[in-house]
């Protein structure tokens, strides 16, 4: 498994030649060059797989290259192949690559064509970066590189004001949570002396400081990254304002692949997290919150990209739920099948705006289905999938960590589990009805358009194939990790589960492997009362948007108050920007004008004052002319050598 | 030490002095230049002294070295001072005074 | 050393402080390179003495055969005799104050000589007929240039032509209209 590396050199070559040439070659090869380096991420990824399972999945640490060596700090470029990390390039190149084949065909008439294509190779070179590290500070590299690639994709139209704002704001915000990350680093480094997850794992399960005060703030100050990167309350304010990117960015970056690192890294560290219980709690209930609060939101918004994006900060929520609880492998179960379903809506969501000529409101859609037919059973499914409609992917994972918060008792509040599953149980309701609410707005009600004016018309085959894959994805894709009930009954071993689990740590407090008769209908009941709050949720948005078509509006009129609120996201983005921006904003000011202009100017004007003062004073000595200078550099060379004889008598 | 190493050290000193005279008194820019190759050729005596003393060749390379370096020198010299004559029309390093500060 | 040999080493002194003094004070050029040359021909002379043949005869190839008659070329090219200087100002400390730094720099030079040991007396003799056969040698010198200094010699050549592209380009400007900015 060596050869690792080469699946992050691939993305790294097309990014070389598309970022060099990519002006010089036609659009088709540029776009071929960076869906093929993507393809050979995954081919390296899945033949990496099979000798992963032939070596009997033996977790693998392989050292590429010293990096930093100043003993005991040990820094190399080493990449860890365990079940985790593959799991994870899988899934980040496959998607990629669907992504990459979607993007030839939306992006096909911008200019930046080939810029695009460089910075999406980047991406996916700097998101396997994060997920094969083997160390702490390597996997930053790659933290920091996908933001980076987020920020440029973000305002990739940097011509226009919004997107290059958007960008700003997901770069700062992000780097708050950066920070909090960087601290915990340093203590890690502190407390154990290395980086190294491996030996980390070792020195955390040997040296029993389980509880300890550093440990809980080593994983609170982890978490604050996976906030910040992981769009979690209250630094989620970026990710709904990154949709202003193109939607296949919004895809791949802001769905599928960077916004789960931080879940994928809180599962990395899980032999930690498994130390504290304070911090685990912390972890779920943040996640808890922010999946209903951002589903809340997500109800009343018209923007068919920003109800997704509210949608991906909901979902997430729920990763960081079941990894809060310490259901590791179901966090990593499902940012698995949500990189499918999400990916696929928005990229169905990319061919509806594609359609319709740049609309992205959904009020002024309506009846698209008869236009776009593959769109909409892609939509269709990507929704079903997220609603958790039975035998959806989406279905088998959320329900196994609805299952996980109902069965689990932590230590330190054991009443947290049932009150995190209702506020599971709610937010699935509210997924499944804004979907649906979604899917009427968007393809079943009569149009809203004008249709003398635009002519909605379906995708090119190169968007719509690659969605019929993660349409197949998102249908099957939760067929490998069966909960234990379906399990059963459809005879299909769970084999996501062992494989994973080398990488993290135990189950905590979920409870594991007993399957019996009670776990069994304790099983039954949770399962039921899910798919009965999906079909409640379909059912009011069929209620709402197609039967009773139009009594929104007096809804709106009744309710106007927590209405207002809930289309106006909670004032967060208001309230942050009247708390810190405008006072940081009249700070600066203030410092620029103080600081800036009085002392830095001064000094450098001083200086210069000074220089300016000295050539006034030695200026007659450059007379022009050379004999002078001849003369400067004889008188020179004797005072040199009488001075050397004069320092050498001295001594 | 052997005389006539002696007597060609202090030759090269006066030599050497020469030529920094030349070049410090003289107008012309070409007796300047003659005055540079006496220099030159005065610490190629010197290192073809101390060869001598020393009992080494590593004196007699560098000289022959310099050598090769005078005649590089003079080219490009002889051949900015032609530029000069032509641009200026006149024989007098003095009235090159442009860069005066 | 005999007295025959003292005689020439002297004489060969002689003409090379002769032909210094000569090439400082002529007023006319020519008769400062025809100077410069006859104190060459002295220092080839020095140089056969002190065991350097070789040199000796490039001394006189290289310095009396090309490098002076590069200088004469040049004169007899661009300078019309009886040329006045269109500039007559002339530096007025310059001649006195080079008068005294070149009496410093004598005495620094003779001081230093005199601290390095130079004129401490006689040492070993009977050595001399060893050492200049080996430091007569043409061949000797051929191989220490091609082997231990065999860098430095070839950087040499990039040296000269390095040089002579630049004497090239600088020479070069064809008569474009007098007092144009050249570029």
């Amino acid at each position: 498994m060596d050869y690792i590396y080469l699946a992050i050199v691939f993305p790294l070559l097309g990014l070389l030649v598309n970022g060099f040439f990519g002006r010089r070659m036609t659009r088709r090869a540029v776009g071929t060059i960076a869906s093929l380096a993507i393809l050979g991420s995954f081919a390296v990824s899945l033949v990496a797989f099979f000798d992963y399972l032939d070596a009997g999945e033996a977790a693998r640490s392989i050292i590429l290259l010293p990096w930093i060596s100043l003993p005991p700090l040990e820094i190399s470029y080493g990449f860890l192949v365990d079940g985790l990390s593959l799991v994870m390039a899988l899934a980040v190149s496959l998607v990629s690559f669907l992504i990459h084949v979607y993007s030839t065909g939306y992006m096909a008439d911008d200019d930046g064509y080939p810029r695009y294509f460089a910075y999406l190779n980047l991406f996916v070179a700097m998101m396997l970066t994060l997920v094969l590290a083997d160390n702490l500070v390597l996997m930053f590299v790659g933290w920091e590189g996908v933001g980076l690639c987020s920020y440029l994709l973000i305002g990739f139209w940097y011509k226009r004001a919004a997107p290059s704002v958007a960008g700003l704001k997901a770069f700062v915000v992000n780097r708050i949570g950066d920070f909090a990350f960087l601290i915990g680093v340093f203590l890690v480094f502190w407390l154990y002396g290395t980086f190294r997850f491996t030996e980390l794992r070792q020195s955390v399960e040997t040296v029993a400081l389980a509880g300890h005060l550093p440990i809980t703030l080593i994983a609170l100050f982890l978490f604050g990254g996976a906030i910040g990167k992981s769009a979690q309350f209250p630094l989620y304010v970026w990710l709904p304002d990154a949709m202003e990117g193109p939607t296949p960015v919004s895809a791949l970056i802001h769905a599928a692949t960077m916004v789960t690192a931080g879940v994928y890294m809180v599962s990395r560290m899980s032999f930690l997290y498994s130390m504290t219980e304070v911090a685990m709690l912390v972890v779920a209930c943040v996640g808890a919150f922010t999946a209903i609060f951002a589903a809340s939101i997500a109800l009343v918004q018209n923007d068919i990209k920003r109800v997704l994006a509210y949608s991906t900060v909901s979902q997430l929520g729920y990763m960081f739920l079941a990894a809060g609880l310490g259901a590791y492998w179901i966090a990593i179960f499902h940012l698995f099948t949500h990189a499918f379903f999400k990916a696929l809506l928005f990229l169905a969501s990319g061919s509806v705006i594609h359609g319709v000529r740049g609309e992205m409101d959904m009020r002024k859609m309506g009846g698209l289905a008869k236009y776009m037919p593959h769109t909409y059973w892609h939509f269709l499914i990507g929704a079903m999938s997220i609603s958790g409609i039975p035998l959806l992917a989406g279905f088998f994972s959320k329900d196994q960590i609805l299952f996980a918060a109902f069965t689990s008792r932590p230590g330190i509040w054991p009443h947290a589990g049932m009150v995190l599953w209702v506020v599971g149980v709610v937010t699935a309701l509210f997924t499944a009805f804004y979907m649906f609410r979604q899917i009427y707005l968007v393809f079943l009600t009569k149009p809203r358009f004008d249709t003398d004016e635009i002519h909605p018309h379906e995708a090119p085959a190169s968007m719509i194939v690659p969605n019929w894959f993660l349409a197949v994805g998102s249908v099957f894709a939760g067929y490998i990790g069966l909960p234990a009930l379906f399990a059963g009954i459809l005879s299909l071993p769970n084999v996501f589960q062992p494989f994973v689990s080398g990488a993290l740590a135990g189950a905590g407090h979920v409870a594991e492997a007993a399957h019996g008769a009670q776990e069994l209908i304790k099983e039954v009941l949770t399962t039921s009362i899910s798919v009965v709050v999906a079909l409640v949720g379909l059912g009011l948005a069929f209620y709402l948007y197609q039967v009773r078509y139009g009594v929104t509006e007096k809804l709106k009129k009744a309710f106007a108050a927590p209405y207002r609120v809930l289309l106006n996201k909670y004032y967060v983005d208001e309230f942050y920007n009247a708390t810190f921006v405008q006072p940081g904003r009249v700070m600066c000011e203030q410092l620029s004008r103080a600081v800036d202009l009085g002392i830095i100017d001064g000094i450098v004007n001083a200086v210069a004052f000074v220089i300016g003062a000295l050539g006034q004073i030695l200026r007659p000595i450059q007379t022009g002319f050379v004999r002078n200078y001849a003369w400067y550099i004889g008188g020179g060379a004797v005072l040199l050598v009488i001075l050397l004889w004069l320092g050498l008598g001295a001594k | 030490m052997e005389s006539i190493v002696t007597y060609s050290l202090v030759l090269s000193a006066v030599l050497f002095t020469m030529g920094v005279l030349a070049v410090l008194v003289r107008r012309n820019p070409l007796i300047m230049f003659m005055g540079i190759e006496l220099m030159l050729n005065a610490a190629n005596l010197a290192f073809i002294a101390f060869a001598r003393h020393l009992d080494k060749l590593d004196g007699q390379v560098i000289a022959l070295i310099f050598m090769a370096v005078a005649a590089a020198e003079v080219a490009i010299g002889l051949a900015i001072i032609v530029s000069i004559y032509r641009f200026r029309r006149d024989v007098d390093v003095d009235a090159v005074n442009s860069l005066r500060g | 050393m005999n007295v025959i040999e003292l005689i020439v080493f002297f004489a060969a002194v002689a003409l090379a402080l002769v032909g210094a003094v000569g090439m400082v004070m002529s007023r006319n050029p020519v008769h400062s390179a025809l100077f410069l040359i006859a104190n060459f021909f002295a220092l080839a002379v020095i140089f056969l003495m002190l065991s350097a043949p070789v040199l000796a005869a490039l001394q006189i190839l290289v310095y009396a055969g090309a490098i002076m008659v590069l200088f004469l070329f040049v004169i007899f090219f661009f300078v019309q005799p009886g040329q006045k200087h269109a500039y007559v100002y002339s530096l007025p400390w310059q001649a006195f104050l080079s008068g005294i730094l070149v009496i410093v720099l004598v005495c620094v030079l003779v001081a230093g000589l005199y601290m390095g040991g130079v004129f401490a007396p006689e040492e070993h003799v009977q050595s001399m007929a060893v050492k200049a056969e080996e430091l007569t040698s043409p061949q000797a010198l051929g191989s220490a240039l091609f082997s231990r200094y065999l860098l430095p010699f070839e950087l040499t050549s990039l040296l000269l032509l390095a040089a002579m592209l630049g004497a090239v380009v600088l020479a070069r400007r064809e008569k474009r209209s007098n007092g144009e900015e050249e570029g």
